[in-house]
């Protein structure tokens, strides 16, 4: 059973969290404009690495808030959870960053 | 140049090598060293990727290729999936993808000259709410349709199948569809019959052979960077099921995949007790019993992502609560294994199978937590795929493309737990 630090409560069992999948994806501001490709890179395109995984938990039966996490997706050690719109933890701005992809587009008018 | 002669097996052969003790059999396949230039490598050495390389050197004539395995063979998800093989998909193109796969599934013994234990005992989907049994009758006519064999059982003739089964459980069972051609197979067996075959007809199984790199030229494929040195070739298919995303992105591009654990177990082995599969959408379990005589239980996906190759407590105790009361005989079963694989989940719960924006790269992807049923037909059609440089007919909807312009198969009211 996984510990998970919710920056609310505190460190709880993992059966109290539910997962939110990859985090810091933002939703696209200029809809109107956006091609398919476009769309379809924000709806569906994940990277999910194999290592430290930006990601977003819910305390689902605690105090019901959303809250960011990094997470190694390989030994699913936390190393750092954060509230929304809070400073990251050192690790998070410290973590290799994968390579640009190649011929991905850039989607112009994004909240990051 | 490179054909070994296979020994064949039959009543014969065992006989005879009976008569020296079984001191005579060949090893069934080579462990050659990499050439530095192959026509085709396939990426990924479980069922889907060693059958891939047995079509494309048996159906296509292609001879000079490769599968490149990170590990040893068949020790990923073929060696850790529930042994499950049906074909009653809810929509068209599904249901024709797997059941191509359960047709090859009816002579693949026969085929290979290798006894993958094909098994078809019946696969029973269990209701258990008034909509369970509207979407079980609605599937059913659809397969029907589609010409793969189906039927609605009332709880009746579910206890006369499974007489210790118990149906006013917290969901009370209302009924369930069977499929009698679906069954179970030896998995192991799979992975070796397909290595067996293909190694005979040429192939080169490269084992502890990661990928570490992925090179192009000009938008298209030039070769493979892998830990046995770089091997060069123009086409690759990627067939890495767990690892399908992290090789994307030594390609430089992503994937609408999610890596989790999935979790199975077996018991202790017992007398034959269960005659069928079991499976249960909705309080998520499933359940048959080996040829050795072992349960073998699967659960659910962790929700979270991983590649941790190990699931997490919670979703065991789920899945036991859900069996246990299913048949409570078994509540003093003692569990023997456990383990996990690492499935990749696609947002409609249906593979990705075709080409990718890099040229020469072909993907096999996506199959989720259902992957095994489709190990030959996976492969035959990937083979058609990568030799014809298009898509069959057969998986031309499975496309990669189907994420930007909309044509999902959505598989997952009718597929979502239970595979």
């Amino acid at each position: 059973m996984l510990i998970i630090d919710c920056p609310f409560c505190g460190p709880r069992a993992e059966s109290e969290f539910a997962y939110g999948g990859e985090g810091g994806i933002a939703r696209p501001l200029a809809t109107e404009t956006l091609t398919d490709e476009q769309w379809g890179d924000y709806v569906f395109m994940r990277s999910n690495p194999k290592g430290l995984h930006h990601e977003q938990w819910r305390h689902a039966s605690g105090c019901g808030k959303w809250f960011n996490a990094l997470r190694d997706t390989l030994t699913y050690r936390f190393h750092g959870t954060w509230k929304i719109g809070a400073e990251p933890p050192e690790a998070f701005t410290r973590r290799v960053q994968p390579a640009a992809p190649v011929g991905e587009t850039v989607v112009e008018g994004l909240a990051r | 140049m490179k054909e070994p002669g296979m020994q064949k097996f039959s009543i014969w052969s065992l006989l005879r090598n009976a008569a020296s003790y079984h001191e005579g059999w060949q090893r069934q396949w080579r462990s050659p060293e990499p050439q530095r230039e192959y026509d085709a490598v396939v990426v990924g050495g479980g069922g889907h990727g060693l059958a891939t390389a047995y079509y494309l050197a048996k159906e296509h004539g292609l001879r000079n290729i490769a599968v490149v395995e990170r590990g040893w063979l068949g020790g990923g998800n073929t060696a850790r999936n529930t042994t499950i093989v049906r074909s009653n998909y809810l929509w068209d193109e599904a249901t024709h993808l797997y059941e191509k796969s359960m047709k090859l599934w009816e002579g693949l013994s026969q085929d290979l000259n290798y006894n993958v234990m094909f098994s078809q005992r019946g696969v029973m989907n269990l209701g258990h709410t008034l909509q369970d049994m509207r979407e079980i009758e609605r599937r059913v006519t659809a397969n029907r349709l589609n010409g793969v064999d189906a039927e609605v059982l009332s709880p009746q003739q579910i206890r006369e199948i499974l007489p210790f089964i118990n149906l006013n459980t917290r969901y009370p069972v209302l009924g369930a569809s069977l499929q009698r051609r679906a069954g179970v197979a030896r998995h192991d067996a799979v992975a070796w019959g397909f290595a067996r075959g293909a190694d005979a007809l040429g192939v080169d199984i490269l084992q502890n052979c990661e990928v570490t790199g992925i090179r192009r030229e000009g938008g298209a494929v030039v070769g493979l960077d892998t830990a046995r040195g770089f091997i060069k070739t123009k086409k690759v298919a990627i067939v890495a099921a767990g690892h399908s995303s992290v090789l994307a992105s030594l390609a430089g591009f992503r994937l609408p995949l999610e890596s989790h654990p999935l979790q199975a177990l077996v018991s202790e082995p017992m007398k034959p007790i269960f005659p069928t599969v079991v499976m249960s959408n909705a309080i998520h379990a499933y359940i048959s019993q080996s040829d050795k005589g072992d349960l073998v239980i699967g659960a659910g996906i962790d929700h979270y992502t991983g590649y941790g190759q190990r699931g997490s407590f919670p979703i065991i105790e789920g899945t036991l609560q859900a069996i246990v009361e299913l048949f409570p005989l078994f509540s003093r079963v003692r569990m023997n294994r456990q383990w996990g694989g690492i499935v990749d989940v696609s947002p409609d719960a249906c593979p990705i199978i075709g080409l990718t924006p890099v040229k020469g790269l072909y993907i096999n992807c996506g199959w989720g937590t259902g992957g095994f049923k489709a190990t030959p037909g996976s492969g035959w059609v990937m083979a058609h795929t990568l030799a014809q440089d298009r898509p069959h007919r057969l998986n031309e909807a499975f496309t990669l493309d189907r994420f930007y312009n909309g044509h999902l198969i959505d598989e997952h009211g009718a597929a979502a737990v239970a595979h």
